[in-house]
């Protein structure tokens, strides 16, 4: 089975990816991710305005076997949150890269995203 | 210790299914998404591989009283082609485990315990045929037979396409031999979904053949366990486990399956329970704020601390999350407004009548 992995994105060795436009980071969880976790039915996000933390838990992803943490790929506050999520987490099996992403954060500090995984860092993380 | 692997394992592999552990086996949860599963169950036909159940087989003069009083239920009750659901109880009546007593068609009795507990069940039996000086044998013949369950409310079209004759006629809880593409097969029509269906039980050899035969989709142990958990059914070891989380019948809400008029071990026990009545007992809940409620979640109400929840998941049928918890019976009734801590934040659950779905 092959995965989705866009070379427009950096990732997380925890599955999620992050996504640069001009000062802010789109957030979400990988395909891998998704497929391992089956349906998903349930996301918990922060709020606009709250602050996350690089490497640091924000939110949590439930489908129906499992409860999984999602983690911050870089620190800043939150700008935006994927509210659609809410009433139809199916988006994040569905389009996890697109519709299925989860958060925006301002950009405070470039050095951290260097340290994610390339796509085919990632690739080679999960074959 | 290495997994036990059902007689389908390789079959499995090959298509792509998931695996875990349970009850010490190696068994497909997914094999295409938990959702896609369950729904096939609910609206056409699922097939399960539940070879991982126990098959112990009690034959000889005394076989009915020595399960009469090894289990809670009048297993003297039970005619050629019948099956009863009971409780195994120690001398305090808290269940071991639960388990389905098919009296075969042509006289002895076959009883399946539930995944991992066959090798204490079969011990328990010989133990105490032993001390009751009793005429019977006892086998444990789960490494030799293959269970496989069609359930759904096309189950039993997609029975017969693959049987010499019609399987209609078996009514619930009632079992007959058929052919099933050839292969000898005892056909159950029980489950553990909360749709009609039957159960097959027959050589683990023939296991390929059958499974192949049946026409339908292929369903993990994670749907088993979403359908079981709406249809309001106990999972052993989960719900109630004579370790961690002793329980009687009449807590679990299965006090239908104890005959008191019956001796059995734990009798005496559930006798004095069912005279002064149970302080807590499981209740179906409902939540009402967002959030999925799982195994070991705090049930609070105004700040205490009054239950925990034992099963719990997102109810693909209904849409809403669900759970069982043994609470004091005064917060039982439902409509009864609870709090279910998830991950510490408190959200509001309501006491739901039992079961959650039925068809």
């Amino acid at each position: 089975m092959s995965f989705e992995i866009p070379n427009d994105c950096r990732y997380m060795e925890t599955h999620e990816w992050a996504r640069r436009d001009g000062d802010t980071v789109r957030v979400g969880i990988t395909d891998f991710a998704q497929d391992e976790l089956g349906d998903v039915v349930f996301v918990e996000l922060p709020s606009v305005g709250d602050d996350v933390e690089h490497e640091a838990e924000f939110g949590v992803v439930e489908s129906i076997k499992a409860v999984s943490d999602i983690y911050a790929p870089v620190s800043g506050t939150v700008t935006a949150v994927n509210e659609a999520l809410f009433d139809a987490p199916e988006l994040v099996n569905e389009d996890p890269f697109g519709d299925g992403w989860m958060i925006d954060i301002e950009l405070s500090d470039e050095g951290e995203l260097d340290v994610l995984l390339a796509p085919e860092e990632y690739e080679s993380q999960i074959a | 210790m290495s997994l036990r692997t059902p007689p389908l394992g390789p079959t499995h592999a090959e298509a792509g299914a998931t695996l875990t552990e349970f009850g010490g086996w190696e068994m497909p949860v997914e094999f295409d998404s938990i959702r896609t599963e369950h729904e096939a169950v609910r609206e056409a036909a699922g097939k399960f591989d539940v070879s991982h159940m126990g098959e112990i087989v009690v034959s000889g003069p005394d076989a009915a009283e020595l399960l009469d009083r090894l289990t809670t239920n009048d297993v003297t009750a039970l005619e050629p082609g019948d099956a009863q659901y009971a409780a195994i109880t120690d001398e305090d009546g808290h269940m071991i485990d639960d388990t389905v007593i098919y009296r075969r068609p042509e006289g002895d009795y076959l009883f399946v315990p539930n995944a991992g507990h066959d090798e204490d069940a079969h011990e328990r039996w010989e133990t105490h045929r032993d001390a009751w000086e009793l005429e019977a044998t006892v086998e444990n013949e789960t490494e030799s037979y293959a269970m496989i369950a069609v359930q759904g409310p096309d189950a039993s079209d997609v029975l017969e396409d693959a049987t010499d004759a019609a399987v209609d006629d078996i009514s619930r809880f009632s079992a007959a031999y058929r052919d099933v593409v050839g292969v000898d097969a005892l056909v159950a029509r029980t489950g553990y979904t909360g749709e009609d269906g039957f159960e097959l039980l027959f050589d683990a050899d023939d296991a390929e053949a059958v499974w192949t035969a049946l026409d339908c989709q292929p369903c993990g142990l994670g749907s088993r366990d979403t359908l079981r958990l709406e249809a309001g059914f106990l999972l052993s070891g989960q719900d109630f486990n004579v370790e961690s989380n002793p329980r009687n019948p009449y807590e679990a809400g299965i006090g239908f399956v104890v005959d008191l008029e019956t001796e059995f071990v734990g009798r005496d026990a559930l006798a004095r329970v069912n005279e002064a009545g149970v302080d807590e007992r499981i209740a179906g809940l409902t939540l009402l704020d967002r959030g999925v409620a799982r195994h070991g979640y705090e049930v609070a109400v105004d700040g205490t601390p009054v239950g925990e929840v034992t099963s719990g998941t997102m109810s693909p049928t209904l849409g809403e999350a669900i759970a069982l918890a043994y609470l004091p019976v005064e917060y039982t009734e439902p409509g009864t407004e609870v709090d279910v801590l998830v991950r510490g934040n408190e959200k509001r659950a309501e006491v739901t009548g039992l079961p959650f779905y039925s068809r």
